[in-house]
Order: structure tokens, then C-alpha cells, then sequence
């Protein structure tokens, strides 16, 4: 019986300033472990907004949010920090990886920061993760030298590099062609066979429509929640 | 922290300009405070040793530290006596040999007893008034450099007549003498001598060349009408720079008072620290300026890595580890330039070191006195370093403060 990954309970982002706004309003929400969920909804609606929460990369002004049952608001940010970085894997819409860094070694800096394993395991598990995308020849590659699609790729081997249990995408297909979008969410798909949390913001419904689980925001608030079609077809 | 170094190293391996600039920056800090550092301490240790090589390191005079008490006070213990006119006449130290050789026992150096009176030198009309100095030439070449300062003649020649001298030679130039001539000394006694200048010396100073003589111990108290007493004891020490803690215990063992050569050139002294501050204060705005190349290459870098700390803090490594990417950047820039400062530093030493300069009133070459010691190179070093390191603070504490969600939502 899988337990709760990820459980947001009366999630609130405010942002004051001279035009103050309610970005997250009230959101409850539990994804469970090995769900594949993906978020939807109009531009402006919060999606990202509660991503970025369920992220720990920004602070709820109210609720709790809980990660594999471990409550995050007393949490100091060296201790944030470090669920993110054995925890919580991140792939965005634009890659992120370091330019002057190759693939091996930008999937390394998660696991070099963590420094669970030795530098012999981390070389191996790194090469093994770029592998296992297809990315064998852009091993010792630049990001510049690698196609947005194989960039992708090497951004979810980096989020993938210290086997975090939940992985949190923000449109990662954003800017891929169909080819690559297909491959990136096959591989996300396989993720979340494999047992592990995935949480996607994505545009594309059709995409979402191969998630277990698609959630739509509207105004910061949960509008619908329903099971995906290829799933529940299949 | 290896990936630490590694990013570091990347970043600045891959901007070779501005990293060549930071280094260019902070070596020509380094190695002009490092010339100036030597050019101070190199001038001023010049000085001091002339200074110290040319008096004696502690002088003990005839002059009581305390007043002797009446005999009222001496015989009865209810008396006491105040407001006894100034200093009692200054009677010589008495006990000479008794007290040379108790200070000898323990003073880590030489002492030797010597007698000083004002005294006029007169030949074929020429008269001038001197500091006359009775010495004995075996005693002195222990305390003073006299001896190795004689440009004509020699010291012990003083023995060899009766009122021999040993004259300056600025001294010499203005009375025309000569090794041999014939001068007279007289004193305020009504006594006068004659004898032979048997040796003309050089110290280099105008005070000292122009205005003393050196004559035997009993020539100079036959000139002041005493002849038995001595008025100065001079003490030359194994280190100058203990002078002071044994003068003092000369004065409280034999009552004299003892004067070290620091006190007698304190105001000299004062002078040098002074100069010091004022060179220390031109030396930290020299390796301040060269640490703004350091801060204005690590602002750029900072700017330029944005994103790459947005998501390196979004990945979960933390602020501080982040930040210090940028410093290590920082030190790394600053170690090759203190490197290159330093090797500057020492050419620049080693090439004024060979300047020379013609004393226009000896008409001497002198080379510009440079001191060269490891310890400038040390504390500019790390004191360079550690600007280094401060002026990488701001600029990486302000790029770490960067919100990840801000430069993602503005990439996306």
C-alpha cells in the first residue's frame, strides 16, 4: 500500500507589494508514492506558484505542506536545502545547466553536494544515469554542444542523480520539439513506474492526459482533479 | 568541497582577461608594498645603526638620581628636609673601578670609563671649542667603533706621547692639521696642553667630526684639575635593543643616572613611528586599491552566474557553500598575484638595492639601503589574501541572496 509523498494542506502564497496577489488559495492536495501527476491550468492560474511550494523553493504565507510525512514550515532553510537536495528532484522549462560544465559533470554536482558516495561511485552512477537516457556520447559533452532535447535529458539525469523520491517538473517539454517532448515524458512516465513521485506543470493536455492524475488550477484554487485517460483507459 | 574548488577554478580559468586583470592588480599591490616595506625599514635600520654604532648604547653620568639627605635627616629620624635647592654639583662618579667592575659581572656587553669636559683646541691661531674626551684606547675599541673609524693614524697611538689626540676630521680640515701637527688644548681651569694629533677619524656625522677629540683618560683630568675622577661610564651591549631594561638597572644598582641610546633619540624615535604610520597608512591604500580589481572581477562574475546560483540553490546546495565558490575565486586570483607581487616586489628591491646615491657633503656612494626580509613578504601576502577574501563578500553575499523561484520564472 504506497503512503503519501507529498500532502499540501491549506496551501496559501500571497505576494504583497504595490499590487498585492493571491497566487495559491486555499490548496489541499495528497499525491501519493509512484504517482505520475500532472498540473494544468491557464496562464497566471498558480500552477508553477504551487509547484515551486511543493518544491520547498518558496514558503507558504499559510498551510502546511508535508513531504513523505515530514512537516516543512519549522524547518530552517539549511534544512530545506538539504530535503531538496536528497529528496526532491527538479527539471525545468529551461534546462539550467552549468555552460562551462559537461553532462557528466552537471549531473554530478547534485551527488558531490550530497557526498554520500565516493568519487569512483559518483563517476559511475552519473555515466550509468546519462546512459540510461541515451546520452552516452554527450557524456564529456558542453550543454552547448547537445541538442534542447539531449539538454533536457541530462537536466532530468542531474534530478535524478541522488535517487530523490519525488520529481518536480515545470513544463519541461516547454521548449523541446514533439520527438524530444514524447521522450521526456515517456522517461517521466518510467519514473513514476519505478515508484517514484512525479509532479509535472504542463500546458499540453494531451500530455497531461498520460499522467495518473491531472489537476486543474484556476485562480490559485484546485478547479478539477481527474484521472488521466491513457491511465484510466489503460 | 572539491566541486567547490572545481567550479571556482572553471570560472576563472575560462575569463583569462579579467582574471589576468585581478592578478595584475593585486600583484602591483603587493610588490610596491612590498619595495616600500623594505625601502622604510631598510632606511630606518640604516639610521639606527649608524645612530647605535656611533654612541655608546648606555651612558652612565655623574648625576645622582636621588639628592643625598642632610645630615639633620641622616642623624635624626622626625627631620625632614624639603624644597633643597636643584641638583648638588656634579662631584664625578665616585668608585669608579668598585662600580666597573660590579657592573661588569653581570652586564651582558663591555664597559669602559671615560672622562668628558668642554675644552677649546687652538693651533697657529685657529681655536675652536671641542668635547674633549678622555679614553683608555684598550677599553674603548670594546664600546665604541672609534677605532675602526680612523681615516689617519690610530687610536693607540694616544699612548705613544704625552697629550696625544685623536681629532675629527671635519675638525682637522678647519684647524689644518694633520697627523703630527701640533695642537694646543685649554680648558675653563686656566690649564692648558700641547701635543701631537696622532689619528683623525670619521663617523659620518657632522656633530661628532667637527666637534670632538679623544685624548687619554689622565690628559683630560689633568686639563679639568681632577685627577682622579672619571665623569661618564659608556656601555656597549651584546643587543642594542636591551638598552633600556639595562640602563635602568645600572641606575637603581649604582644611583647614576643611566641613560640608553633610545632615550637620549627619543625624540627621534617618536619621529620614526610616526613616519611608520604614515607609511603603513599609504601601504593599506596600495594593497586597497589593488583589491578593487578583486571586487569589481567578482561582481562580474556573480552578475554573469545568476542563473547558475538560482540553480544551485534550487538543486539544494546551500547559500554558504554557493557564496563560497566566489571567495575561493577571490583567493585563488589573490594567490597568484601575491605570487607575482612578491617575485615583483623582490626585483624592484633588488634593482633599487643597486642604486647609488653621492653624499654631497662626504662625497660618499651610498647605496640606497634596502632591508630584505621574508616576513614583508608573509604579512603583505596574507594581508593581501585576506582583502581579497573581504572584497569577494559583498558582491557573492548579494548574488547568493538571489530568490531561485525569481531567475526561473524569468528564464521560463
Amino acid at each position: 500500500m504506497s503512503s503519501v509523498a507529498v500532502q499540501a494542506a491549506g496551501l496559501v502564497k500571497r505576494v504583497e507589494g504595490a499590487v498585492s496577489a493571491t497566487l495559491v488559495n486555499g490548496i489541499d492536495l495528497e499525491v501519493m508514492e509512484g504517482e505520475f501527476v500532472a498540473i494544468t491550468g491557464p496562464s497566471g492560474s498558480g500552477k508553477s506558484s504551487l509547484l515551486y511550494l511543493m518544491g520547498l523553493l518558496d514558503a507558504p504565507t499559510e498551510g502546511e505542506l508535508y513531504i513523505c510525512g515530514q512537516a516543512t514550515s519549522r524547518l530552517s532553510d539549511w534544512q530545506k536545502a538539504q530535503l531538496r537536495l536528497s529528496t526532491i528532484g527538479f527539471v525545468f522549462q529551461f534546462h539550467f545547466l552549468l555552460p562551462e560544465f559537461p553532462a557528466l559533470n552537471n549531473v554530478l554536482l547534485p551527488m558531490r553536494a550530497l557526498g554520500r558516495l565516493s568519487q569512483a561511485e559518483m563517476r559511475a552512477k552519473a555515466a550509468a544515469l546519462l546512459q540510461s537516457l541515451g546520452l552516452e556520447a554527450a557524456i564529456n559533452k558542453l550543454p552547448n554542444q547537445l541538442s534542447g532535447g539531449q539538454r533536457q535529458r541530462v537536466a532530468i539525469a542531474r534530478a535524478l542523480a541522488n535517487n530523490p523520491q519525488i520529481i518536480i517538473a515545470d513544463e519541461p517539454t516547454g521548449n523541446l520539439d514533439s520527438v524530444s517532448t514524447d521522450q521526456v515524458f515517456s522517461i517521466l512516465r518510467d519514473l513514476a513506474r519505478q515508484n517514484r513521485t512525479v509532479i509535472v506543470v504542463t500546458h499540453d493536455l494531451a500530455l497531461a492526459a498520460r499522467a495518473d492524475r491531472t489537476i486543474r488550477i484556476v485562480d490559485g484554487k484546485i478547479a478539477e482533479a481527474a484521472c488521466g485517460v491513457e491511465h484510466a483507459e489503460g | 568541497m572539491g566541486f567547490l574548488f572545481e567550479i571556482a577554478w572553471t570560472h576563472v580559468t575560462n575569463r583569462i582577461r579579467q582574471t589576468f586583470i585581478g592578478v595584475l592588480g593585486v600583484a602591483t599591490g603587493v610588490g610596491f608594498t612590498i619595495m616600500m616595506s623594505g625601502l622604510m625599514q631598510g632606511g630606518q635600520r640604516d639610521f639606527i645603526h649608524m645612530l647605535v654604532d656611533t654612541m655608546p648604547h648606555v651612558t652612565v653620568t655623574d648625576e645622582r638620581t636621588s639628592i643625598a639627605g642632610q645630615p639633620a635627616e641622616q642623624a635624626y629620624g622626625a627631620v625632614q628636609v624639603d624644597n633643597r635647592a636643584g641638583a648638588e654639583r656634579r662631584s664625578g662618579i665616585k668608585n669608579p673601578n668598585q662600580i666597573v667592575s660590579s657592573l661588569r659581572t653581570w652586564i651582558p656587553g663591555a664597559i669602559a670609563p671615560s672622562f668628558k669636559i668642554s675644552a677649546m683646541i687652538n693651533i697657529s691661531q685657529q681655536r675652536f671649542g671641542v668635547n674633549l674626551t678622555g679614553i683608555d684606547p684598550q677599553q674603548e675599541v670594546r664600546v665604541s667603533k672609534l677605532a675602526s673609524e680612523m681615516r689617519g693614524g690610530s687610536l693607540n697611538d694616544l699612548y705613544r706621547a704625552s697629550n696625544a689626540s685623536v681629532i675629527g676630521e671635519s675638525l682637522a680640515t678647519k684647524l689644518g692639521a694633520r697627523v703630527g701637527s701640533n695642537v694646543t688644548l685649554s680648558t675653563g681651569e686656566g690649564i692648558s696642553v700641547s701635543g701631537p694629533v696622532v689619528g683623525i677619524f670619521r663617523f659620518g656625522i657632522h656633530d661628532i667630526d667637527d666637534g670632538q677629540i679623544y685624548v687619554l683618560t689622565r690628559t683630560a683630568q689633568v686639563l679639568a684639575a681632577r685627577p682622579t675622577v672619571i665623569n661618564e661610564m659608556r656601555v656597549r651591549l651584546n643587543d642594542a635593543l636591551a638598552a633600556r631594561d639595562v640602563a635602568s638597572q645600572i641606575e637603581a644598582q649604582t644611583g647614576y643616572r643611566s641613560i640608553s641610546w633610545q632615550e637620549a633619540n627619543a625624540d627621534l624615535l617618536s619621529a620614526f613611528k610616526i613616519r611608520d604610520f604614515i607609511m603603513m597608512l599609504v601601504m593599506a591604500a596600495m594593497l586597497l586599491v589593488s583589491t578593487f580589481a578583486i571586487y569589481s572581477i567578482i561582481s562580474t562574475i556573480t552578475n554573469e552566474k545568476r542563473h547558475d546560483i538560482a540553480i544551485m540553490k534550487s538543486l539544494g546546495i546551500r547559500e554558504r557553500l554557493v557564496q563560497s565558490i566566489f571567495i575561493i575565486e577571490s583567493i585563488m586570483i589573490g594567490t597568484v598575484g601575491v605570487l607575482a607581487g612578491s617575485a615583483l616586489g623582490y626585483i624592484l628591491c633588488l634593482s633599487i638595492s643597486q642604486i647609488t646615491f653621492t653624499n654631497p657633503f662626504t662625497g660618499n656612494k651610498q647605496p640606497v639601503p634596502i632591508y630584505f626580509t621574508p616576513t614583508h613578504y608573509v604579512i603583505v601576502g596574507l594581508i593581501s589574501l585576506i582583502c581579497c577574501a573581504i572584497a569577494a563578500l559583498l558582491p557573492s553575499w548579494k548574488a547568493t541572496r538571489v530568490h531561485p523561484v525569481d531567475i526561473i520564472r524569468g528564464a521560463s
